[in-house]
């Protein structure tokens, strides 16, 4: 037979029997018990549910993100009209911040959503081989004598096994992925909690430690070019901030 | 013979094409164990394309088991390396 010396697939394939060597006889589970093949399948769709619910939160996150960098932008165009540079430069800054979070979310957003897609296939797949399996095994309890017909059944039980454990390594892959990306939502919320998020008109005089985070983290290019930028638009839009605080949402789309 | 993309599915392939599977399989490898990300990735990329390509996709009921079962697709860089290292090619 052609080469299975492959090393990538000879330790994916080492990894596989492994688990299988490790769950319960396939045969003896897959011909007995009804209960274990309906407990398998719940478990995927649990694992399932688990990685909808962690892709709304962060959807969720990204939708209060969006939100403050329009808020942000606005505040800064707001606070350069009435002449305070410094506040339009911490607000320019904290938009980058809050940018950069959200780049990061709707990358993982969209592998989740990714996730979610093969695991409906994965979950399709193998419920359409056990129920594959338990009619040909009525099928070969008919035909052949009970000992031929127990190694038939085996064979075809390694089939459904070999699923069952792939369907179970792409699940815990998609579990730790699930998992990683929990904590980074929870930093989300931490940055909230920490004010990250407030409203820049309420902060004193002082800088805090967040400030100065900010300010290590944003790219001051950015910022200087953006600040630029604005105070060109308010020169040649006459500088009535009254009507640029009304909400310009220029920034929302660089 | 029958190939498994793990987390995808099985295919049906022709020796020819299990022989090439294997050269760029070793190839990956070599490349992991080199710390050539870039080449991993071309060649992992590959091996997923050629599956794909010349491979006959299993009917879901059929019930024989892989010949061969080769990594996620979006297996990384990272977690290629740490399938060959620490605990050596077969870890128990």
């Amino acid at each position: 037979m052609a080469g299975l010396t492959g090393r990538f697939s000879t330790v994916v394939k080492a990894k596989i029997s492994k688990l299988l060597d490790r769950a319960e006889d396939p045969s003896e589970t897959l011909e007995y018990s009804y209960q274990k093949q309906m407990e398998l399948l719940q478990n995927v769709k649990k694992g399932l549910a688990d990685v909808v619910t962690a892709k709304k939160r962060l959807q969720l996150q990204s939708q209060k993100l969006e939100q403050q960098v329009v808020k942000l932008d606005t505040q800064a165009r707001q606070a350069l009209a009435g002449g305070n540079e410094a506040l339009a430069r911490t607000a320019l800054e904290r938009k980058g911040t809050i940018q950069a979070e959200l780049q990061g979310l709707d990358g993982q957003i969209a592998e989740l959503e990714s996730q979610q897609q093969s695991m409906t296939e994965n979950q399709a797949k193998l419920q359409s081989k056990i129920e594959a399996f338990r009619s040909k095994k009525e099928v070969i309890k008919a035909q052949y004598s009970a000992a031929e017909a127990q190694v038939r059944i085996s064979e075809a039980a390694t089939g459904v096994g070999e699923e069952m454990a792939d369907v179970g390594l792409a699940m815990q892959r998609a579990l730790d992925k699930t998992e990683n990306m929990r904590a980074r939502a929870q930093a989300v919320d931490e940055l909230e909690k920490a004010g990250a998020f407030e409203d820049l008109t309420q902060l004193g005089a002082g800088e805090d430690d967040i400030d100065r985070q900010l300010k290590e983290l944003s790219s001051g290019t950015q910022v200087d070019s953006e600040l630029e930028q604005m105070k060109a638009e308010l020169a040649a839009g006459g500088g009535n901030a009254g009507e640029l605080g009304s909400g310009e949402q220029g920034g929302q789309s660089a | 013979m029958i190939v498994r993309i793990s987390g995808e599915g099985q295919f049906e392939l022709a020796d020819g094409a299990v022989e090439r599977l294997n050269t760029l399989d070793n190839d990956a490898v070599a490349a992991v164990e080199a710390g050539e990300e870039a080449r991993f990735a071309d060649l992992f990329g590959q091996i997923v394309a050629l599956i794909r390509a010349e491979g006959r996709p299993l009917a879901d009921d059929d019930l024989r088991g892989s010949d061969v079962i080769v990594p996620p697709s979006d297996t990384s860089f990272d977690e290629a390396r740490h399938e060959f290292s620490g605990d050596g090619l077969i870890p128990d």
